[in-house]
């Protein structure tokens, strides 16, 4: 087949540049939507997602990690106790008031952790260790929170809701979904950090044994320890990011973003798609009345389509990675994961296939007379 | 590419009391009323009468790219009147090559490959279409214009590339809409003459609308249509040509139709 499609995409240079410009548009705009969706669900169970726990144990009802109430902590013996649990710790998520050298409070989330033990430890350590946190008042804390708390390096001594606080490393990219940034610490600090009683926890980290099956040891816990809830890490990790992205509805927020990006793209391409088809109308006309059948043309728009969809998805994903590499050191994490580009590459080609459609009944309507006339 | 054919017995196209009445309004305007007409293979019909006579719409019809109200229509000896739109196109490809006023080439394929256009159509292998096209373009006058854009041609060879492209499809039939307009006498003589030689040597029907007097001297026939009717039509063609001439041009065109 000689090369009409491409050629007509070609000829008319800035016809061409307007197409891809929509195209960009819409693959930017769904990228960052849906990249923000991602990287903000992510964020929300980071905590839990990098644990290394098998099953959580909370206070009854507890919908999400940051919501977790106290409970005594004698209740870990018993947890201990229960056949196939491997190793149990006591863990610690609470809100409370960082004090900044130049006064202002920030409000933190102090992450309270057993640094000998492997569970619940903060990851991507890049400044100093976790082991580090055995150091009386040591804590870490993250390098995107530097200049909000007022940190430049460690060694730096600050008040955690009166009490003192020492820099001893620094993580990168552990972001918190809300405003309050992580601090993590030993568990013993985080109780002063947060005045909890000395014989309380929020949660019980359970480690089960190799070979152990969760939902047995879940029914055991549960049988053996009074007015608790037992969830699997999956679980815990599934309704935290449900009670952020759509209990909230900030979620739902970003998924109408991304929504109406599509909407937008789609209604740009079609919109350029179907100018390009008229520009070529006669041309069309021409076709038919060779004898051209109808799928020849539609293959011709398609193949229009299809050459513009791919271009734009190529030349939009350079400008969403730059935008999602931009974002690694701001306040908002836009994640990219590589099924996503799949996703989004099919994403594409299906919007620019669509939009062709507005433009192939046009043409399947077109009357081949149109060739007599002038 | 052999496409030398003998003058058959049997019309190439016949259309027999054509009717076509566009619909406007509650009564519709009729275009077409009781036409009669046949066309031979070897045969060069020129069409010709004054701007709404209905020339095109019958050309149309012929081309089976308009469908006729009421009459039949037989090219190459099918009925094509109730065929469905889907149906007509494989019958305009296997019999019919079109050649438009105003060339109707695609300007961003080249010459050849406005040529190769038709045969990819007709389902011929991408490098024996190449060659095919080179070769109906040499028939032509255009071998060496086969890698030009139809921008960096003249009017004249535009149109020959648009013959080309319309005898790549090797039809029985060729039907042209005003195929000299657009060109300089010089040069609508020269295309004229190539449609004469495609009717009289390689044995195509060709049914040629025009306004142009000039044309007929290279007529086998004129049909005159005023009004959607058929005037006279008749051999040999000096005195019937120069009635029809006539009657619509006048003696004051001086014309020479001898």
């Amino acid at each position: 087949m000689p090369p009409l499609a491409r050629r007509n995409l070609f000829h008319d240079r800035v016809r061409l540049v307007v197409t891809l410009t929509g195209i960009v548009f819409a693959v930017v705009l769904i990228v960052i939507e849906l990249g923000l969706f991602v990287g903000f669900t992510t964020t929300t169970s980071g905590l839990i997602d990098h644990s290394n726990v098998d099953l959580w144990v909370t206070s009854k009802h507890v919908p999400y990690i940051e919501l977790g109430a106290p409970f005594s902590e004698r209740k870990l013996y018993q947890v201990k106790a229960v056949p196939g649990v491997e190793e149990a710790q006591k863990f610690i998520t609470r809100w409370t008031q960082w004090q900044c050298p130049d006064g202002r409070q920030e409000s933190v989330q102090i992450v309270g952790i057993d640094p000998d033990s492997m569970l619940g430890r903060p990851w991507n350590v890049v400044e100093g260790s976790v082991e580090d946190l055995k150091i009386p008042d040591g804590i870490l804390v993250d390098e995107l929170y530097k200049q909000k708390l007022g940190v430049t390096r460690v060694g730096e001594v600050f008040e955690i809701n009166h009490r003192r606080a020492r820099v001893v490393g620094f993580t990168r990219g552990i972001r918190a979904f809300t405003t309050s940034p992580y601090i993590f610490t030993s568990f013993k600090n985080a109780l002063d950090y947060t005045g909890m009683p000395a014989d309380q926890t929020v949660y019980i980290q359970v480690k089960l044994a190799p070979g152990a099956d969760a939902n047995q040891v879940k029914r055991a816990i549960l049988e053996r320890v009074r007015d608790v809830d037992v969830v699997t890490n999956h679980q815990f990790s599934r309704m935290t990011q449900v009670y952020w992205m759509f209990t909230t509805g900030a979620g739902v927020a970003v998924l109408l973003a991304a929504a109406l990006g599509l909407v937008v793209g789609f209604v740009v391409v079609a919109q350029t798609i179907y100018a390009t088809t008229m520009d070529h109308l006669k041309e069309f006309g021409t076709l038919k009345a060779m004898g051209a059948p109808n799928r020849y043309i539609y293959k011709v728009i398609l193949t229009q389509a299809a050459l513009s969809g791919v271009m734009g998805y190529v030349l939009g994903m350079f400008v969403s990675l730059f935008v999602v590499r931009a974002s690694q050191s701001g306040g908002a994490a836009i994640l990219l994961p590589w099924q996503m580009a799949i996703g989004m590459f099919f994403l594409t080609l299906l919007m620019c296939m669509g939009a062709a459609i507005v433009s192939i009944n046009k043409v399947t309507r077109l009357d081949p007379a149109i060739v007599f006339k002038g | 590419m052999n496409m030398k054919r003998k003058t058959e017995a049997e019309p190439a196209i016949s259309v027999r009391n054509l009717t076509k009445t566009y619909a406007e309004g509650a009564a519709g305007v009729p275009a077409l009323r009781g036409v009669d007409v046949d066309v031979c293979g070897g045969e060069l019909m020129l069409l010709m009468g004054p701007s709404g006579s209905g020339k095109t719409t019958l050309l149309s019809i012929m081309g089976c790219i308009l469908t006729a109200t009421s009459g039949s229509v037989r090219v190459a000896g099918r009925e094509v009147t109730g065929l469905t739109e889907k149906e007509l196109p494989a019958i305009r490809l296997a019999h019919i090559g079109f050649v438009f006023q105003g060339f109707n080439l695609f300007p961003t394929l080249t010459a050849g490959e406005n040529v190769e256009l038709m045969l990819d159509l007709k389902g011929v292998r991408a490098g024996e279409a190449k060659r095919l096209a080179r070769s109906v373009l040499e028939q032509v006058g255009l071998g060496n214009k086969y890698d030009s854009y139809p921008s960096d041609l003249s009017g004249g060879q535009k149109q020959r590339v648009a013959i080309a492209r319309a005898l790549a499809g090797n039809p029985q039939i060729i039907l042209a809409d005003e195929p000299t307009a657009a060109l300089d006498s010089h040069t609508g003589r020269n295309v004229m003459e190539l449609m004469r030689r495609l009717a009289h040597e390689d044995g195509r029907a060709v049914i040629i609308v025009t306004h142009d007097p000039r044309m007929v001297e290279f007529a086998d026939r004129v049909t005159h249509i005023e009004d959607g009717v058929i005037g006279a039509a008749a051999e040999p063609l000096p005195p019937v040509a120069e009635g029809i001439l006539t009657h619509n041009y006048g003696k004051a065109a001086g014309l020479n139709l001898a």
